[in-house]
């Protein structure tokens, strides 16, 4: 797609970008400026000392044990912006592709700004309450509460999990943060169809930066699946660095679904923070198809006795693309469980990270935390690390890990053959059922479909690419390859 | 025209020589038994029919129906009308085996420029010859293989052969592990199976399948060639003999 020639906005967006060369400190003082009248006491002191945090921090090296395995000097060295909002116009149209069948809700973003009128809010369920965050703090400076929108929980919950002094992303979020969602749903609600949140890099020739702020406040008993979804229309660099806080009160039953699909020139990193009461079960489910540099952060903490965690996960690349999942799965009471099962596909240059971190408190007795995960490597220059870390301070606990590194067996391609199906068909039916084996563990019909339908595509795109690739070179010579660039 | 022709058929695996000159002609109709030691080159001679790239063919010709085996794929092989029941079928978890038979089904069909067959059409085929094969129907949704005794693997092999009607059945060894029910409902496929149109070569240590499947021609592989033929009572001459006659003969055959 061309850039600047995107409907209306486009010039405008042209001129903010050239306009005014950015950092991130321009981007914080902007922001002071845009929202010092807006922000409650509270805001303003959480954003200064998440920026003090990030200011005296920096970006993480590879010296960091918890950043081995990933270089972040291209993302440093991009001189991202921030864009105003309205500056680049999207249309329902560009959208439309992107929706989720079945989702009860669908809030979308547009370079990290509410955009309502692609947005699809009719006939909310009862129970959930659903708003841009931006606009929940707005209504709660100026004392006026729209139907469904409760701003009284945002003050108590948000900053409050998500720890600026553990990583610098979620410093510079929360900082840096203009929208995102929140959702609360009510006492005993159960929202039957996923709540879908759709965030739309769209740049115009600009590297664009967001940082998405989403907030989820599931109240006791409650049951409810929200999906996070980042996309690209055209081909920019963007960054995206997201923040999620998902609190789940007693007996609340939430799952969360990640979504990478950008393109291959994008950055995202996420962050996913999950507090849970006593005899909460949340499940995680990761689907990291897209982007160029993704690092996915998954950390839950069992907060209450006899709290579950699923955490569920998938990651497809190809070419040079870098996917890191990190998780830090957190026992704080006795008679938690918590479950980990990622499944990794690397074709070409691709290079995979699994970082399955568990760490059992003194109190947590009777844990049982399982971690599993398990690699496919399609081509030589394809490279996994994975790497579990047990700490265990409790002492009756049973934890447990596994990780295996392995490619496609020939005896299962050449007994498929033998029965008349295709190399590249029996590659991607092999391919699928080893992606596949998330679903099984999705309990949403909706989002199990719509991730279904997402990885059936991604898996066809693979085993199709591999065909020419087996004869001649790897085409991805146009990619960056993010361990050059220091 | 014969519906397989071997000549003088030689095969490498990891630059070992195992085949060293096999000739045979099966005709539409006739049921083969190919009988050996271990070591002989039996399952080679599977593998390399049902087209195995780990196997190197070295020289030789095999026409299958007048075309030339040795140039096809394996799956083109197979869409021309060879199957081999594995001596080891393979498990494939998170393919369930009505999908996999169905869509192994279809490949097949397209490429004889045939209509696939949908689900509707496919099911009650597959029950059918699982009733056959007296198999149970829950097996239909579970992975390939996956969790299923040595005797249901067979069963699934023989199962897959009665619903893609090949005109050559390869078995290599399926006789091998099952016990004397599992046996008998196998051969019971196989014989509901046979006909003009259709040959089988039935590969075996042992006489005892050929109780229950009559061959019209029993060879004897040794050492990578066929050292002699006849017809079943030659499996009962080995059964009574073993395998040391005919390998003293192979022997003594070999040029000095």
């Amino acid at each position: 797609m061309k850039t600047g020639m995107r409907g209306m906005g486009s010039e405008k967006a042209m001129a903010t970008v050239t306009g005014r060369p950015n950092t991130y400190l321009g981007a914080y003082r902007e922001l002071l400026a845009l929202r010092q009248e807006r922000d409650p006491v509270w805001l303003r002191q959480l954003r200064e000392d998440a920026w003090t945090r990030f200011h005296a921090k920096g970006f993480h090296t590879t010296h960091d044990e918890d950043w081995r395995f990933t270089n972040l000097a291209a993302l440093a060295k991009t001189p991202f912006q921030r864009l105003e909002k309205g500056s680049v116009a999207v249309t329902a149209q560009e959208i439309e592709e992107f929706r989720v069948a079945g989702a009860a809700c669908q809030l979308v973003f547009v370079n990290g700004h509410f955009a309502p009128e692609l947005s699809a809010l009719q006939n909310l369920p009862k129970g959930l309450e659903i708003c841009s965050l931006e606009r929940a703090i707005d209504c709660g400076m100026i004392g006026c509460a729209p139907e469904g929108c409760a701003p009284e929980g945002i003050e108590q919950h948000l900053g409050r999990y998500a720890d600026v002094r553990r990583d610098v992303f979620v410093a510079l979020n929360t900082a840096l943060w203009e929208d995102g969602a929140y959702l609360r749903i009510r006492r005993g609600a159960v929202i039957d169809q996923p709540v879908h949140l759709l965030y739309v890099s769209a740049g115009a020739g600009a590297e664009i930066m967001t940082h998405p702020r989403t907030l989820i406040v599931a109240e006791p008993t409650s049951h409810a699946a929200v999906i996070e979804d980042y996309v690209s229309i055209g081909g920019e660099t963007a960054f995206s660095n997201a923040v999620t806080e998902l609190v789940a009160g007693q007996d609340a039953v939430v799952s969360h679904f990640l979504v990478e699909r950008e393109n291959l020139a994008a950055f995202n990193v996420s962050t996913l923070r999950l507090e849970q009461a006593r005899g909460t079960n949340v499940s995680s489910h990761s689907i990291l198809l897209g982007g160029g540099l993704v690092r996915n952060n998954v950390h839950p903490v069992l907060a209450g006795d006899g709290a579950e965690c699923l955490i569920n996960g998938l990651f497809v690349g190809a070419g040079r693309q870098h996917l890191d999942n990190y998780m830090l799965v957190e026992h704080a009471q006795p008679q938690c469980s918590s479950r980990q099962f990622y499944n990794g596909i690397l074709d070409g240059s691709a290079r995979g990270v699994f970082h399955g971190r568990i760490v059992v408190h003194k109190d947590a007795q009777k844990t049982d935390a399982k971690q599993t995960n398990r690699n496919l490597l399609l081509s030589d220059n394809a490279r996994i690390d994975t790497k579990p870390q047990l700490e265990i301070h409790a002492d009756d606990v049973k934890c447990t890990h596994g990780a295996t590194i392995g490619q496609i067996e020939e005896e299962q391609l050449f007994y498929l053959r033998s029965r008349g199906i295709d190399e590249v068909s029996a590659r991607n039916t092999l391919l699928y059922a080893f992606a596949a084996e998330c679903l099984d563990r999705m309990q949403e019909p909706a989002a199990r479909e719509f991730a279904e339908g997402l990885i059936r595509e991604r898996i066809a795109e693979l085993a199709r690419n591999r065909q020419p690739a087996l004869e001649s070179a790897p085409a991805d010579e146009e990619t960056q390859n993010w361990e050059e660039v220091r | 025209m014969a519906l397989l022709e071997i000549e003088d058929l030689h095969a490498t695996v990891d630059g070992h020589e195992i085949l060293k000159g096999v000739n045979l002609t099966v005709n539409a109709g006739e049921v083969h038994s190919i009988m050996g030691p271990n070591g002989s080159g039996k399952s080679t001679l599977a593998q390399v029919l049902a087209r195995r790239e780990t196997y190197e063919v070295t020289r030789g010709r095999v026409l299958f129906d007048g075309k030339d085996l040795l140039e096809m794929k394996p799956e083109d092989a197979a869409c021309e009308g060879v199957f081999m029941a594995f001596q080891y079928p393979v498990e494939i978890p998170g393919i369930g085996n009505a999908y996999f038979l169905r869509s192994a089904m279809n490949a097949i069909r397209r490429y004889r420029g045939q209509d696939e067959l949908d689900a509707m059409d496919f099911l009650p085929l597959y029950k059918e010859r699982l009733k056959l094969l007296e198999m149970d129907e829950k097996l239909m949704n579970r992975s390939v293989n996956e969790g299923f005794s040595g005797g249901e693997k067979k069963r699934n092999e023989i199962l897959q052969m009665a619903v893609l009607q090949p005109k050559l059945a390869i078995l290599d060894e399926t006789d091998s592990g099952l016990d004397i029910d599992a046996l008998r409902i196998v051969a019971q496929g196989v014989n509901a199976m046979r006909g003009p149109d259709r040959a089988f070569l039935v590969i075996t240590h042992y006489q005892r399948l050929l109780d229950y499947i009559t061959p019209d021609f029993v060879h004897v592989l040794v050492d990578g060639r066929i050292v002699r033929s006849g017809g079943p009572e030659l499996a009962l001459e080995l059964e009574d003999r073993g395998y040391g006659s005919a390998e003293a003969d192979a022997h003594a055959a070999l040029p000095a």
